[in-house]
């Protein structure tokens, strides 16, 4: 009997993904370890190892296929001794085994529509220690039915799981609707903002008919789905208001001048002192590095930093664990390894998500200043411009020194302007004088 | 100087037991207060020691249907009244000394006497009127329980007219038998005494006996009890009763205003409770009483703040389990759990009579009342193979959904065993499955519990085995 591969559940939170592309064709024989195929989650491109040996008999799913469910068979396996015939039952079987899903439609879609992924979202208390949002079926049903988005539901049950009676309370009191804003109302410099660390449903784009009749379509991937859904929830949900400082970069320019001459075996870029000034300014200022619940904020005391970094598709951010506790030398090369996997699809997911606060960096596009949307459930997104030979005023007399403008973009809910400003002249104060960062 | 608790218990039955128990878990410092027998009426008078008597008429009727099985049995088999009575008190001690190593080994104090409040926090404790102890706590949950209720001319006198407690230790069987009220109580003894050979007539005022069931399920009840030699009257009420060393004349009179007059040996009175709300002190507090239950929230709060009461004394229904449920609710709420108010929605109800009847959540007409739209599903034990391999096959399982949301609203059960199985929908129930979830569970074969299984495909027109 040939041996069923299936779909693996490369995250806990992963229900489908894309077979991007198989690297074995049948008749290819494969051993435990080899690489058979590469499937895309909405976050990265991972590749799938088989476990067993054999000779691959037949593939199930051809290559591009979307939303194929974990768990569902994908190819199958020859062992030694088997031939091909021993797969025309095997084939069958494997059908098979997805066919009672068939059987009972309105099941399969109350599923289907009435399972989203939570967003760590505010509210959703409901999503617990996990990633599972806990809803009894009947809460989803009813959810699914009323057109209500269950991750925005607090749920009253035990562990905080959806019941039904919180769901008709949402519905009396108009709440838990499904963001109904427009993509098209994601801000321009989407490109500079976190995407989810978590697969969710896409917000409901508004139903506008195309404008013009001569476009090209671009279908969204799964990843630019979480990020229009994620923004959209964010800038729906957190209250937003922004600090906006500049800092002068010249001793730290001098210094990484300096640190990067004596050695060959790293290159300090002006991004690593940020990422190691702001997780020393968070560790000073815990309050920045935090999270919003609907009972209590959580103040974290782990310093991990998420780095935005652009890529085809949209953007990630890698997460610098434990920034705070790291040389430069170390961050940098983090960094420099995070990012370079990051554009090849090939972030693990413990490595994009779980980060406390969020770098966004467009200085080397020569962007000036700009804000940056809060990437949830976090609290703080600072948005760096780039640095550039400014005139300046110091002791009443013009002069000239090398000015960034960083912006802060703070939850309101979590803290307030003067702690934000701490934040700031912390960070000001560490990169300005940059030496102090070794103390 | 008074004793000092963070929890003082008022009553030793399964709700106060119970109650206790949860409280010392949370490590609250607690003490229980009983007069009589730990375990209250449910261990001592009612569930518990009925269910040894009812063994023993199951027992009984095995026998009698001895060669459907197999056996033939040379002479007859003896009824041995005081031994089946002996075995049933047994069982009762067995359990009431249970319940005191219980509240030992999570160290409640317990306290011999009557307790009643006796002003802000306090409890005085009587033993045969005289005070033996002060206790002080900030929470003091009374569940004094209830007792049987008496008609005005209908009064029991332990010796004719009975009530649960006499009913449950016959000197000797009745021949004949009057039972007053077909809610579970009257219904559980109608069937005892019916099956070790009394004649039995049971007067119901509604218009159907276990009258809180589905009115189908009432129904096939009715109609087996009366296959069974069963006389039921209903919507009739019992006038008067006239005693006389000879027996007991009722007078009964049907809804159509005739009466009618029969005479019995004994007369089992089953019209209800009456709560336990008096020498409790509950005069010149906040507590208030309505119709001899005390008014209470979703936490078992009173008008008095620091006092509660569960269970019987708190109002329907009259359930142990409720009792229970009720009190491990107040006590998590005071001890600052996140809990939510009682759920009387979601307590089962069970009936040992012969056959079993059992149910939870809303029957058909409650539902439809409530303004659901319905589906319904049946599955008879005709259609069982367990129930036939039993020799089981009188009784049916039916199921009440929403029509659009697939909620299961409510089970009803009638037949073997039936008391067992409804938990299972209690868990779904819970678990607010819908019906996709019920019919995705696998059901083992064979078992009584396929029907449930099957009464739930029915009700989308999916029943495979009828």
């Amino acid at each position: 009997m040939p041996i069923t591969i299936t779909m693996p559940a490369l995250s806990p939170t992963m229900e489908e993904g894309t077979l991007a592309k198989w690297l074995v064709k049948p008749g290819d024989k494969v051993g435990p370890g080899d690489v058979i195929c590469e499937i895309e989650t909405d976050k990265a491109t991972m590749e799938v190892e088989a476990v067993d040996e054999g000779t691959i008999g037949k593939l199930l799913v051809d290559e591009g296929t979307e939303g194929v469910k974990v768990n569902a068979p994908i190819a199958l396996l020859l062992e030694e001794g088997e031939d091909k015939s021993a797969l025309d039952g095997a084939v069958h079987a494997a059908a098979s085994a997805q066919a009672p899903r068939a059987e009972e439609p309105a099941r399969k879609e109350t599923q289907k529509k009435a399972e989203p992924e939570p967003s760590p979202a505010p509210a959703a208390s409901s999503a617990g220690q996990g990633d599972r949002l806990l809803a009894s079926p009947l809460a989803k049903r009813l959810a699914s039915q009323a057109g209500l988005d269950l991750s925005l539901i607090s749920g009253s049950g035990p562990n905080g799981r959806i019941v039904k009676r919180d769901v008709e309370t949402a519905v009396a009191e108009g709440t838990g609707k499904k963001a109904a804003a427009p993509a098209a109302a994601a801000p321009a410099s989407k490109a500079t903002e976190a995407p989810a660390a978590k697969p969710a449903v896409l917000a409901t784009a508004g139903s506008y008919p195309p404008v013009t009749d001569d476009y090209e379509e671009i279908k969204l991937n799964a990843m630019r789905k979480t990020i229009a859904r994620r923004l959209t929830e964010s800038k729906q949900t957190i209250p937003h208001f922004y600090l906006t400082i500049d800092i002068e970069l010249d001793r730290l320019l001098k210094l990484r001048k300096d640190l990067n001459g004596r050695s060959d075996s790293y290159k300090i870029s002006v991004n690593d002192f940020i990422v190691r000034g702001a997780a020393l300014a968070l560790r000073k200022h815990p309050k920045v590095n935090a999270q919003f619940t609907e009972s209590a904020i959580l103040q974290h005391r782990k310093v991990d930093v998420s780095v935005a970094v652009a890529i085809e598709g949209g953007l990630i951010t890698p997460v610098v664990r434990d920034a705070d506790r790291k040389g430069l030398a170390q961050i940098s090369a983090e960094t420099k390894d995070l990012a370079g996997r990051a554009r090849d699809g090939k972030l693990k997911p413990e490595e994009y998500q779980g980060g406390t606060f969020t770098i966004s960096n467009l200085g080397m596009y020569g962007i000036d200043q700009f804000v940056a949307v809060i990437n949830p459930p976090q609290a703080a997104i600072l948005a760096v411009g780039s640095g550039a030979q400014k005139p300046v005023v110091k002791d009443g007399a013009l002069a000239v020194a090398t000015v960034m403008t960083a912006t802060l973009s703070c939850d309101h809910r979590v803290f307030g302007g003067a702690e934000g400003a701490e934040f700031l002249e912390t960070l000001k104060g560490l990169l300005e004088d940059p030496i102090t960062m070794l103390l | 100087m008074a004793k000092q608790f963070d929890v003082v218990v008022v009553g030793g039955g399964p709700g106060g037991y119970v109650t206790a128990i949860r409280a010392a878990q949370l490590g609250l410092s607690t003490a229980l207060v009983e007069r009589e027998h730990l375990g209250g009426i449910c261990l001592n008078w009612g569930c518990i020691p009925t269910k040894a008597l009812l063994r023993s008429a199951e027992a009984y009727r095995m026998m009698q249907h001895a060669k459907d099985y197999g056996f033939r049995i040379d002479g007859t088999v003896q009824i041995d009244t005081a031994a089946i009575v002996k075995r049933s008190r047994q069982v009762a001690s067995q359990l009431s000394g249970g319940v005191k190593h219980l509240l030992k080994k999570n160290k409640v104090t317990v306290f011999d006497g009557h307790g009643a409040l006796a002003g802000k926090g306090k409890l005085a404790v009587t033993k045969d009127g005289k005070a033996v102890d002060e206790l002080a706590a900030k929470h003091i949950i009374l569940a004094t329980g209830a007792r049987a209720r008496a008609l005005p001319g209908l009064e029991p006198d332990g010796k004719q007219v009975w009530t649960y407690k006499e009913a449950m230790v016959p000197e000797s069987l009745p021949k004949s038998l009057l039972v007053v009220g077909s809610g579970a109580i009257g219904i559980e003894f109608a069937s005892f005494y019916q099956t070790l050979g009394a004649e039995v007539t049971v007067v119901e005022v509604l218009d159907r006996v276990l009258p809180v069931e589905d009115a189908e399920i009432s129904a096939f009840a009715e109609k087996s009890f009366r296959k069974q030699g069963m006389g039921i009257i209903t919507g009739a009420t019992v006038e008067k009763l006239d005693r006389k060393p000879a027996g007991v004349t009722a007078t009964i009179k049907g809804k159509d205003g005739k009466t009618q007059q029969i005479t019995v040996e004994k007369v089992i009175l089953a019209v209800g409770i009456v709560g336990n709300v008096e020498n409790i002190g509950l005069e010149g507090t906040g507590v208030k009483v309505d119709r001899t239950h005390v008014v209470v929230d979703g936490f078992g709060r009173t008008g008095e703040p620091g006092v509660y009461a569960i269970g019987d004394l708190a109002g329907p229904p009259w359930l142990a389990h409720k009792a229970s449920h009720e009190g491990v609710t107040v006590v998590e709420k005071i001890a600052g759990m996140d809990v939510h108010p009682f759920e009387t929605w979601n307590i089962p109800g069970c009936t040992y009579c012969h056959p079993q009847v059992a149910s939870v959540g809303l029957t058909e007409e409650a539902a439809k009342k409530k303004g659901h739209e319905v589906r319904v599903g049946r599955f008879p034990f005709i259609g069982n193979g367990k129930a036939i391999a039993l020799g089981e096959t009188e009784g049916m399982v039916k199921t009440v959904f929403d029509k659009t949301t697939g909620e299961l609203l409510g089970a009803h059960m009638i037949g073997a065993e039936v008391t067992e199985l409804i938990q299972g929908y209690a868990v779904a129930r819970t678990l607010e499955s819908t019906e996709a979830e019920l019919m995705h569970t696998v059901f083992p074969h064979p078992t009584l519990s396929e029907m449930m299984h099957e009464a739930v495909l029915d009700a989308y027109g999916r029943a495979i085995h009828f």
